[in-house]
């Protein structure tokens, strides 16, 4: 059963990656029991078994139980409507966003979320026939009151998570800050000291600008520990 | 009336110093538009051509989308300046056609029922024209798709063939498709051997065209191994060691 890459290397779609009785992971196709790359990234085999590329580039496609971060663009009679920054359109309706039921025709929904408002919200239903089904109604979700929005490339999430959340838990323990990750590259970083929490956007991005590139915790985190010690943050 | 134009010499050289089966020079650029998510431009001899890629996106008007897969959409344009004679600034009936024929062409390589209700837009500028446009175009196109990040089976060139003076020759430009005998336009996705476009304009025999194909793969597998380095220095450049 051939490999026909290294670890990590850079693939073109339509790239050969394997032949074999390998298990396919994602942005790969198989035809009969050839493997070949659907997207330009990096090509990776786990366990010696599955065979998968990390995009470089791509829009975010949700999925139920994702966290995101949106932002309120219509309201309507009974929902709102929410740009989660991906093809389709995120929908809130009020019953997953209030928690007492309330009439309707009575209120206006514009006192709870108007258009511009930014909300954590978390996918409950998605199958591409209808556009994804948000709420907000469970603990760190909500309206978004203060802190600093910072927008990535969706692909670059998981690198701005890090291995078992070791960059955020990292970038939390020592800016002191709190941050939360939407799916759809979408960050939000909030702490009482604000040059902290600039710095952290600053850090953030160049995150994503370097994501491919090893080493990049140990980078960052010599890079706070310089700032504290120059006196910055 | 002029006399008869030659497009061979005694060499057996072309008009612009090739040999029969030598591409135009061909330069590939990726990621050159910043709004667009994914662009590429290409040279290939004097034409230059720059495609824009937005996608995959809401799909306005909504009435088009398509519930089981996304919606490929291709404008092939002429810029006014790309030709000697000013071409007006509307799409003319040829470039509507090269758009469908262009979008055919690219369509089976793309993973497009992954997108439901949803379009991916690629924009074709041609800013100099020196025949084989759609071919040029093609090619970018499908780096371009690549730099957007839409999942792709394979990326998709093309080239033309075409006979001169009874000789079948490789990448045509303006004046051997205009004088020659037969152009040929192929595109392929090389990796999976796959012809996704196959046209014949004039006069060729089977066996002609038989030879004809194989020069063109031939060809079209020199463009795919430019398409896939202008991707992917694009990233490597960029990132001392990956990993």
């Amino acid at each position: 059963m051939p490999v026909f890459f290294t670890q990590r290397q850079i693939v073109a779609p339509g790239d050969l990656l394997a032949e074999g009785n390998y298990s396919l992971g994602s942005n790969v196709y198989a035809i009969e029991n050839r493997i070949y790359s659907s997207v330009l990234g990096l090509a990776e085999i786990k366990d010696g078994r599955v065979i998968s590329v990390i995009p470089l580039k791509g829009c975010y496609i949700p999925r139920v139980n994702d966290i995101v971060i949106g932002k309120i663009i219509d309201v309507g009679i009974a929902s709102w409507l929410v740009d989660i920054n991906s093809p389709y359109t995120g929908y809130l309706q009020v019953s997953d966003a209030l928690s007492k039921p309330v009439d309707i025709t009575k209120i206006q929904l514009r006192k709870f979320l108007d258009i511009g408002d930014i909300i954590v919200a978390k996918v409950t239903a998605f199958d591409l026939t209808r556009d994804p089904q948000l709420t907000i109604k469970e603990s760190r979700l909500g309206k978004v009151e203060k802190g600093s929005l910072v927008e990535i490339s969706p692909v670059k999430v998981p690198r701005v998570i890090g291995k078992k959340g070791s960059m955020i838990s990292m970038l939390e323990k020592e800016l002191g800050c709190e941050i939360i990750v939407g799916q759809n590259g979408r960050i939000l970083v909030t702490s009482r000291n604000k040059a902290r929490e600039l710095f952290a956007v600053r850090l953030i991005k160049i995150i994503e600008r370097e994501a491919h590139i090893s080493g990049l915790t140990d980078r960052i985190k010599s890079m706070i520990i310089k700032a504290k010690k120059e006196g910055v943050i | 009336m002029k006399g008869k134009i030659c497009l061979l010499n005694e060499e057996g050289l072309r008009i612009d110093g090739r040999k029969l089966d030598q591409l135009r020079p061909i330069k590939i650029e990726v990621g050159v538009l910043k709004n667009a998510d994914g662009s590429a431009y290409i040279e290939q001899g004097k034409n230059k051509i720059m495609v824009a890629v937005y996608g995959p996106r809401e799909l306005h008007p909504r009435h088009q989308a398509l519930p089981d897969r996304a919606v490929l959409r291709c404008r092939y344009h002429m810029a006014p300046f790309s030709v000697p004679e000013r071409k007006s600034p509307a799409p003319s009936r040829r470039e509507v056609e090269l758009s469908k024929v262009i979008r055919q062409a690219l369509e089976p390589a793309l993973f497009l029922e992954m997108f439901p209700r949803t379009s991916i837009d690629v924009f074709i500028e041609v800013l100099q024209a020196d025949g084989g446009t759609r071919c040029a175009s093609i090619t970018a196109a499908a780096v371009a798709l690549a730099d957007a990040g839409i999942p792709m089976r394979d990326l998709v060139a093309a080239v033309a063939v075409g006979k001169i003076e009874g000789k079948i020759a490789l990448d045509l430009n303006h004046l051997e498709d205009q004088y020659g005998e037969a152009d040929i336009p192929v595109a392929m996705m090389p990796g999976l051997d796959q012809i996704t476009l196959l046209q014949a304009d004039g006069l060729i025999t089977l066996d002609e065209l038989k030879e004809a194909l194989k020069l063109a793969k031939n060809g079209i597998m020199q463009i795919y191994k430019l398409q896939k380095e202008a991707l992917k220095s694009k990233y490597l450049e960029s990132g001392e060691e990956l990993g």
